[in-house]
């Protein structure tokens, strides 16, 4: 359980660190998308369910589209 | 030098920091209000999901602020995206591939039953009204991204909305002075615990929260794709 629960953190942090290094913006978002999916996980390990369900269903869906649609609408490669 | 001044600074207010967290016992209830809350909020409020009796029955005003500061994010959004609209300058929008409109036809209407049985068993369930408007407002997204050319009824989604803020800040100025001393306090009876129809006025509370919070990010969504398409 503890390696498991680790190796989710591990997945987050290198998710995050990827969204703040990649030039490409559309891979920053999903790869943020992928650390916000990583912490409902998490939030349901710790037995808190009501925050697990707002964080997949705004953080990891919602945001994304918007951040998506932002994107869509403006420039997809950083400077 | 100047930079030195800041890094010393800045060393200085870690250490206070630091010093003030070291302070506080780690580990250990800093108070007795959570305590109270596992304790009494089944007896208090008569919600089974001790995290709705809080969010809607001890901390109802502070929901109160946040269903405001959305709305209030919504309506930037949408003054925002107003004043750049250039009209005239549609995309042609390729359809979506028949996989997607396939699969949104099947999804929307589970996802919009998911989403009202979210905040409909609020207090019995782990969610409630705004986890069960997100997920509503996904549904939409789902319908704007396979179908491009459809869009939400702004009048249906604003009357919507302003019904379940109104009946948020009606019924919770009743519970103000009918019911008890704090804003949304219960009038109504508890009922059995565990039963639908249970918990006093919270089951009615987060139908109003559901379609508000539901209304308010379909409203953001929409006016996002109407800027791009």
């Amino acid at each position: 359980m503890i390696i498991f629960v680790s190796l989710l953190v591990l997945i987050m942090l290198v998710a995050a660190i990827a969204a703040l290094i990649f030039r490409d913006l559309l891979s920053a978002v999903i790869a943020s998308c992928l650390v916000s999916l990583l912490a409902s996980i998490l939030f349901l390990f710790l037995q808190a369910p009501d925050v697990a369900m707002a964080e997949a269903s705004i953080g990891a869906a919602l945001i994304t589209a918007v951040f998506v649609i932002a994107i869509r609408r403006t420039d997809r490669y950083e400077e | 030098m100047r930079s030195i001044a800041i890094i010393i600074l800045l060393a200085i207010v870690a250490v206070g920091i630091g010093v003030a967290l070291m302070a506080i016992p780690f580990g250990v209830a800093k108070t007795q209000v959570g305590d109270h809350y596992t304790e009494s909020g089944i007896g208090d409020t008569g919600a089974s999901n001790i995290v709705t009796s809080v969010v809607v029955g001890y901390r109802a005003f502070d929901t109160l602020g946040e269903i405001t500061i959305l709305f209030v994010a919504a309506m930037g959004l949408g003054a925002v995206l107003a004043g750049g609209r250039k009209l005239g300058q549609r995309r042609d929008v390729e359809p979506a591939s028949l996989i997607l409109r396939t699969g949104c036809r099947f999804l929307f209407p589970l996802l919009l039953l998911f989403g009202a049985y979210i905040f409909i068993h609020g207090h019995l369930t782990p969610g409630g009204g705004f986890q069960g408007g997100a997920v509503i407002a996904s549904a939409f997204l789902l319908v704007y991204l396979s179908c491009p050319g459809r869009r939400v009824s702004k009048v249906w989604s604003q009357t919507t909305e302003s019904l379940g803020a109104l009946t948020f800040v009606v019924l919770g100025l009743v519970g103000l002075t009918v019911g008890g001393h704090y804003y949304l306090s219960s009038f109504m009876p508890h009922g059995v615990v565990n039963e639908l129809f249970s918990a006093g006025i919270i089951p009615v509370i987060y139908v109003a929260i559901g379609l508000k919070v539901g209304s308010d990010l379909t409203g953001i969504i929409d006016g996002m794709m109407e800027e791009t398409i």
